[in-house]
């Protein structure tokens, strides 16, 4: 990799995400029939919160600190694990695809134990649902990532989604399909995202992903905004890397197709959360395990 | 030499406990000290001789005796020396652990007793690993399971503990029937007990794999593994927890060890053997995390994750067994290295947990995650040491158990990527398995680390709290800083690994360097990472502007402790999800008037397996049985008389037959 790619790789993951939030509220604002707010107010959402105080429970100890931080760190890791084009990625080892997942999982384990740290019954509540939820959520994006070990034989992500990505959809397009389609809803359901969960709602009860975070302000806050961006961005580009397989050359191109992929995503997410109310609570694991079943059966394509 | 000084090291073990009650005319405290300052020896010499075997000086040792199958065989090789390693670490923890947690002073009755059943049963374990010859190895498995079972019961006071004790006695009864059997058709396959690899083509595969069969029943009993796994959560809540931490920790690998020495023996495996090892490796992970989630007594719980962790590693060794049965070398390594690492990281991070959670119920005199909350801010340094130990138990990076699992998965995605065909199907399906049972773990220990240590407390005792002794403290550090050492800088183990693996497989095992190193810097990443951030932040916090105040609840004016989320109702979503398999028992109220009284509502999860089969099928057999009370006479001499019968019967059979 050159000087160049290194920098593309470590500024995109770092600088764009936020646009992502942006163009998702306002894409919902404009379905909706409002103007919405300016494409950039993540980026002053973040600023502003990075200058206020602190105010931290009394019930709390560092563990509530070690959420926000350990949240972003490894969301941060795993989207630099993901290739931005053909041309390799920043974190690139042979089982690379295990450490995107396993980093993620760190992330969450320590999200759930500062809710925890708070006692409150609705970070509980919150920190209970995400707990289950990924756990159908994660075999579910391992089927998706099997199909992809299968027809590439190798076990890093550059190296699968790098310049033979266009050789595997001629090989296996409907089990590469199924896989994307499942990817998608993992996605969803990862990143809090309707129909799982509604990232807007101000009633407690209903909440996943925000009630667990509802006791944290200013600079941890940020710290949690800011992470959750780069996570949706790192599972938005494996999504998009998949369903791209265009001969990419240069840097410059990895980027435009990846960005230009990435802000459509976007505006599909901004669709369906539009389009699709939440489901009830207890009929999320079976559209997960729907979801699983997916790439379960794109998997059996290539194995039978 | 190296041989010697394990031997060595056994004598330390066993004499700890009987020198000190030798020495309990000193007072308690100095008994306490002499126990331990012999252990530590014990730990010592087997370190040494641990680390001569890996660095290439294994040797036997060889007494001639007139007892059948040959002579008496005594040896280290790099196999026993993988093992010997955490067993002496967590041996010695564990006794320097017990001087603050069962001072001789405040168990007057069951201290020195409980000494001699500690030092013997890891004596036996050590006799285990270094016994070459059928007979040796009986007598140290003997001498491990039946000094267990004093060691569980030694608060025998308690019906409970009486109870879990004499169900461990009757499974490590059955397991050690299954090995006699074990042993005795090696004897006919091989005219000799001395375990050495059998000569390719001298044993009829029948006759092998009848072999391997009494093995999975016998080393799977004493491991735990699921459907056999009955005895282990009740005697892990009944046993003081120190010995909780030595059973879970080093004891159950015993199963695990002979599993690999006996397969290790029979390299002409044929397929089935690998499948169902990975067949039932699957099952238990899955079933031992789901019944963990369900539990709300924390040592029954952290039992139940044993039962998980050792499905991972049999899936680690039935990948291996199913990649040697097909010759794929590279899979095999990866496997085998994988299953034989994670065998050391559970040892570390079990013990580590065990311990960190008999602090707290020590601290506070509750066992029921339900009971417990907050008891991070008075005892900080055992709430972090649990912490790490959750991390590395779910598999997380940077810890250990994230290098075990990583490879053991690269060998399940070496198989999927370029094999294809129904003997590879198992792997395929525990790729997503294994992602599961890391989820569900995830959420367990979540659920652990939240209700137990952060939060408020939902007791008066759980407000209490005091931190731990240093003692205490000590154990507890010592093996986190493994644990850590281990995930951040694995190639420390990477060269017992390689030659372990080489003695098993009889392969070169570099294959596992290059994704160990690429972990390493991973994980060292992760870490530095979240330093800069974490230091970045605090610096923020110190600076600027900041307050506190009560948690928000929502508007609720007057939170309470009690309506903090409980540890069951966190994992109330899973445990329904997996209700087909765990049949809770709940007794909920049932209202019925406008104004309902009083109610009170009770949840728990059984085990299925002693519930709903072995019990029914026991109390079947005792009443089948009962006829055969008219033999018990009571009197020596009708005992003699049978035995004469016996002999007599089977001198006309031999006679009869020859």
């Amino acid at each position: 990799m050159s000087f160049v790619d290194v920098a593309a790789a470590l500024l995109v993951p770092a600088l764009f995400p936020p646009l992502m939030l942006g163009v998702i509220t306002r894409t919902k604002a404009r379905l909706s029939g409002r103007r919405g707010a300016p494409l950039l107010q993540p980026y002053f959402d973040l600023a502003r919160l990075l200058r206020k105080g602190i105010v931290r429970s009394r019930t709390t100890t560092w563990v509530f600190f070690a959420g926000p931080v350990v949240g972003l760190v490894t969301a941060f890791l795993a989207a630099l694990v993901v290739p931005l084009g053909a041309r390799g990625s920043l974190v690139e080892f042979s089982g690379d695809l295990i450490a995107f997942a396993y980093l993620l999982a760190l992330g969450r384990f320590f999200t759930i134990a500062a809710a925890l740290d708070t006692g409150s019954a609705f970070e509980g509540m919150g920190a209970a649902r995400e707990a289950a939820f990924s756990c159908l959520a994660e075999p579910a994006a391992f089927f998706a990532l099997l199909v992809l070990v299968k027809l590439s034989g190798s076990f890093s992500l550059a190296e699968m989604l790098g310049p033979g990505l266009p050789g595997l959809w001629t090989l296996g397009s409907p089990s590469l399909g199924l896989a994307a389609v499942s990817l998608f809803v993992v996605l969803l359901a990862e990143n809090c995202r309707i129909p799982f969960d509604d990232p807007n709602t101000h009633l407690e009860l209903t909440m996943i992903h925000e009630v667990m975070v509802l006791d944290h302000s200013g600079p941890p806050l940020a710290l949690i905004l800011y992470g959750s961006a780069v996570k949706l961005f790192a599972y938005g580009l494996l999504l998009v890397r998949m369903v791209t397989p265009f001969e990419l050359e240069t840097t410059a191109e990895g980027v435009a197709v990846s960005v230009a992929g990435l802000l459509l995503l976007s505006i599909l997410i901004g669709v369906v959360e539009s389009v699709m109310a939440r489901l009830r609570l207890l009929r999320v694991p079976s559209l997960l395990v729907g979801a699983g079943l997916l790439s379960a059966f794109g998997v059996m394509l290539l194995v039978g | 030499m190296t041989t010697a000084l394990a031997l060595a090291a056994i004598a330390c073990l066993a004499a700890s406990g009987l020198a000190a009650a030798g020495a309990r005319g000193r007072g308690p405290a100095c008994a306490d000290r002499i126990g331990a300052v012999l252990v530590a020896a014990g730990a010592g010499l087997g370190a040494l001789s641990a680390c001569l075997a890996l660095a290439g000086r294994g040797d036997q040792l060889v007494v001639q005796t007139s007892l059948p199958g040959g002579a008496l065989v005594f040896g280290v090789d790099a196999l026993s020396a993988l093992f010997l390693l955490p067993v002496v670490a967590v041996t010695l923890a564990c006794s320097i652990y017990s001087l603050a947690y069962f001072r001789a002073s405040d168990h007057p009755r069951e201290a020195g007793r409980l000494r001699i059943a500690y030092g013997l049963t890891s004596a036996g374990l050590l006799l285990v690993l270094v016994a070459r010859h059928g007979l040796v190895f009986l007598a140290g498995w003997e001498l491990m399971a039946i000094a267990a079972f004093f060691a569980v019961t030694a608060e025998d006071r308690d019906p409970d503990v009486r109870e879990a004790g004499f169900l461990y006695l009757v499974c490590t009864r059955a397991s050690t029937l299954c090995l006699l059997a074990l042993f005795a058709l090696f004897w006919i396959a091989t005219g000799s007990l001395e375990l050495v690899a059998a000569p390719l083509g001298r044993i009829p595969l029948s006759l092998q794999s009848a072999i391997f069969a009494l093995a999975l029943a016998g080393f799977g009993l004493k491991a735990g593994l699921v459907p056999l796994h009955i005895w282990l959560p009740p005697a892990h809540a009944a046993a003081p927890t120190h010995v909780s931490a030595l059973l879970s920790g080093v004891l159950i690998k015993a199963g695990i060890y002979g599993l690999v020495r006996v397969v290790s023996l029979l390299p002409e495996a044929p397929l089935w053997w690998g499948e169902s090892m990975l067949g039932v490796g699957i099952l238990s992970a899955v079933l031992g995390v789901a019944f963990a989630l369900a539990q709300h007594d924390v040592k029954r719980l952290l039992a139940y994750h044993s039962i998980e962790n050792i499905g991972i590693i049999a899936i680690g060794l039935g990948l291996a067994l199913v990649a040697r049965s097909l010759s794929r070398p590279e899979i095999a390594v990866l496997a085998l290295a994988g299953a034989l690492l994670h065998v050391v990281n559970h040892a570390l991070f079990k013990s580590l947990l065990f311990l960190a959670a008999g602090a707290v119920v020590q601290a506070t005199g509750i066992r029921s995650v339900d009971s417990l909350g907050g008891v991070a801010k008075a005892m900080p340094v055992t709430a972090f040491c649990f912490l790490a130990g959750a991390v590395a138990i779910v598999g997380l990076p940077p810890l250990n158990g994230f290098i075990s699992e990583f490879l053991i998965y690269t060998g399940l995605l070496r198989s999927v990527a370029f094999e294809t065909g129904r003997a590879w199907l198992l792997a395929v399906l525990a790729v997503p398995a294994l992602s599961l049972t890391g989820g569900l773990a995830l959420a367990c220990f979540a659920k652990v680390v939240g209700a137990v240590f952060l939060g408020e407390p939902r007791s008066a005792t759980a407000r209490a709290a005091r931190e731990a002794p240093a003692a205490m403290l000590g154990a507890m550090g010592a093996l986190a800083g493994l644990c850590a050492a281990i995930g951040l800088v694995p190639s420390l183990i990477v060269p017992a690994l390689t030659a372990a693996c080489a003695t098993v497989l009889s392969l070169p095992a570099d294959v596992i360097r290059a994704p160990v190193a690429a972990l390493s810097l991973l994980n060292l990443g992760v870490l530095a990472l979240c330093a800069l951030v974490g230091v970045a932040l605090g610096l923020r916090l110190l600076r600027g502007p900041r307050g506190a105040a009560g948690t928000w609840d929502c508007g609720y004016a007057a939170p309470g402790r009690r309506m903090q989320y409980s540890a069951s109702s966190f994992g109330e979503l899973l445990v329904r999800a997996f209700e087909f398999a765990l049949r809770p028992r709940v007794d909920a109220p049932r209202l019925a008037a406008v104004f309902p009284g009083p109610a009170s509502f009770h949840s728990d999860v059984p085990d299925l397996m002693l519930d709903r089969v072995v019990s029914p099928a026991s109390r079947a057999l005792a009443r089948g049985l009962n006829h055969l009370r008219a033999l018990q006479q009571g009197s020596i001499h009708a005992y003699l008389l049978y035995v004469w019968i016996a002999l007599v019967a089977l001198l006309v059979a031999t006679g009869a037959s020859g």
